[in-house]
């Protein structure tokens, strides 16, 4: 078990490897109640979270979701979340763990009198059901109880909330529901032939997507254009959001690093957080690794780092520092899987 | 687990075989490959290479975590298990086996017995 943001986490259950592969295969499920749930409400709520956040929440209809950053003025990242429009003027908020605080005081202070913002973190157990057969397995035991479609939300009685996302690259729905009954759901999940998996295959299914963890690959030191996460930041809104201004600077001045996907190209021990990119000849530093690890499926070693943009360039050859040798390395496209 | 009764065992799960002192084959127990899960990768020392009892000789690597491995004894290492750099899963396969590690020539075989026997390693890992 490894204490994470006050909780005490699984790595992994059978095998981190064994996990991974049941998702990409058949389907696992992983329990994820360590994860913020916030409830945003009011007549102005929309206006007012679409000025803290960097996606425009005035394109989702209700029953929709959007994944979307919430920044500093300076653009560095404080939270990475998903927001669900589950009424008109009431909005759900996922988000990471280890900011459930700081995010609450964040809105607080910046939302207008008039919306509020309410922590059912405590309230709320969650699983996430992921792969090609999470969704058959869900009709088989639920069929009064439809899942939403990609991305979407539909609320159901006894604060039951189902979600069709995910951190894992796969089809799959997060089920949010009172602490009491989440462990029921989760035995019933496993008795259907839902593989339960830990915090291990959670991390090697998003780094194999390129999928970003905040506070390893997002900071406040890093902007979302930095991190390639421009989709989701929307430049041209009006009235704008917290950072818009810094964010649309740095476009203009153009980003001097950017957060690359480096494969090793050979047999090496896998990349790790921390461990140091360098040049080719493994002599200048050129960034540290935000996240790696051994990708399952490809059998090789992946990571990420903030390298010098003119690094950053797909093809570039690296090497990552193991134990003060160096291994060869290169920068690839995202997703690596 | 399976636990041969013929070797030594470290308490950091490593196991010896003490029948020959010039060339002592070491690796890791079923216990801890089953902890360990998914070895993607080994690093041996040097052949040549004198290491103490207890000191950090090699490096094993899962999916999850780099662990050290230690010299159950004290000694030279004379052979290592090169096919596993290649392919680790021997390690996890067939730990007592295929995945033997290294060969150390023991520097004073009054060391082995300071390590567990079988029946004494089953109860440390029960």
């Amino acid at each position: 078990m490894l204490p994470f943001a006050g909780w005490e986490m699984p790595i992994q259950y059978e095998g981190i490897v064994a996990e991974h592969r049941a998702v990409r295969e058949s389907v696992g499920v992983f329990d994820i109640s360590h994860m913020g749930e916030l409830v945003v409400s009011g007549q102005e709520s929309e206006a007012a979270l679409n000025r803290v956040l960097t996606n425009d929440l005035a394109v989702l209809a209700v029953g929709e979701g959007q994944y979307s950053l919430m920044l500093n003025e300076g653009g560095g990242v404080i939270d990475d979340l998903i927001v669900y429009r589950i009424a008109e003027n009431r909005f759900f908020l996922v988000v990471n763990a280890s900011k459930i605080q700081e995010d609450v005081e964040w809105l607080r202070k910046r939302l207008p009198a008039g919306v509020s913002v309410e922590d059912e973190s405590a309230t709320f157990g969650a699983l996430a059901v992921q792969g090609p057969e999470a969704v058959s397995l869900w009709q088989k035991l639920e069929p009064s109880k439809p899942l939403p479609p990609r991305n979407g939300v539909f609320e159901y009685a006894d604060r039951l909330i189902l979600c069709r996302t995910g951190y894992t690259g796969e089809d799959g729905f997060e089920l949010f529901s009172s602490t009491a009954a989440i462990g029921d759901w989760f035995d019933r999940f496993i008795a259907a032939g839902a593989k339960p998996c830990g915090l291990g295959a959670r991390d090697t299914l998003r780094l194999e997507k390129g999928f970003p963890l905040n506070g390893a690959d997002l900071d406040l030191d890093h902007t979302p254009l930095e991190a390639g996460l421009g989709f989701f930041v929307k430049l041209e809104k009006s009235p704008g959001f917290i950072g818009q201004e810094s964010l649309l600077e740095q476009k203009s001045a153009g980003l001097s690093v950017r957060l690359a996907a480096i494969a090793m190209t050979g047999k090496a021990p896998p990349p790790r957080h921390g461990y140091e990119v360098r040049d080719e000849e493994g002599e200048e530093l050129l960034g540290v690794l935000t996240s790696g690890s051994m990708s399952p499926e490809l059998g090789l070693g992946i990571g990420m780092a903030y390298l010098p943009i003119e690094k950053a360039k797909t093809g570039t050859a690296l090497s990552v520092m193991v134990r003060e040798r160096p291994f060869s390395a290169r920068v690839v496209k995202k997703p690596f899987v | 687990m399976n636990v041969p009764d013929h070797l030594r065992y470290s308490d950091s799960h490593e196991w010896i075989d003490p029948s020959d002192p010039s060339a002592v084959s070491m690796g890791i127990s079923d216990h801890a490959q089953a902890e360990l899960t998914d070895v993607v990768y080994l690093e041996l020392p040097e052949i040549g290479r004198v290491v103490a009892k207890g000191e950090a000789i090699a490096v094993i690597e899962s999916v999850k975590a780099a662990n050290d491995i230690y010299a159950p004894i004290g000694g030279e290492v004379v052979e290592v298990n090169e096919a596993l750099a290649e392919a680790p899963e021997p390690v996890n396969e067939d730990p007592y086996g295929g995945g033997w590690m290294i060969k150390i020539k023991a520097s004073d075989s009054g060391e082995f017995e300071s390590l567990h026997d079988a029946g004494s390693y089953r109860e440390q890992i029960s």
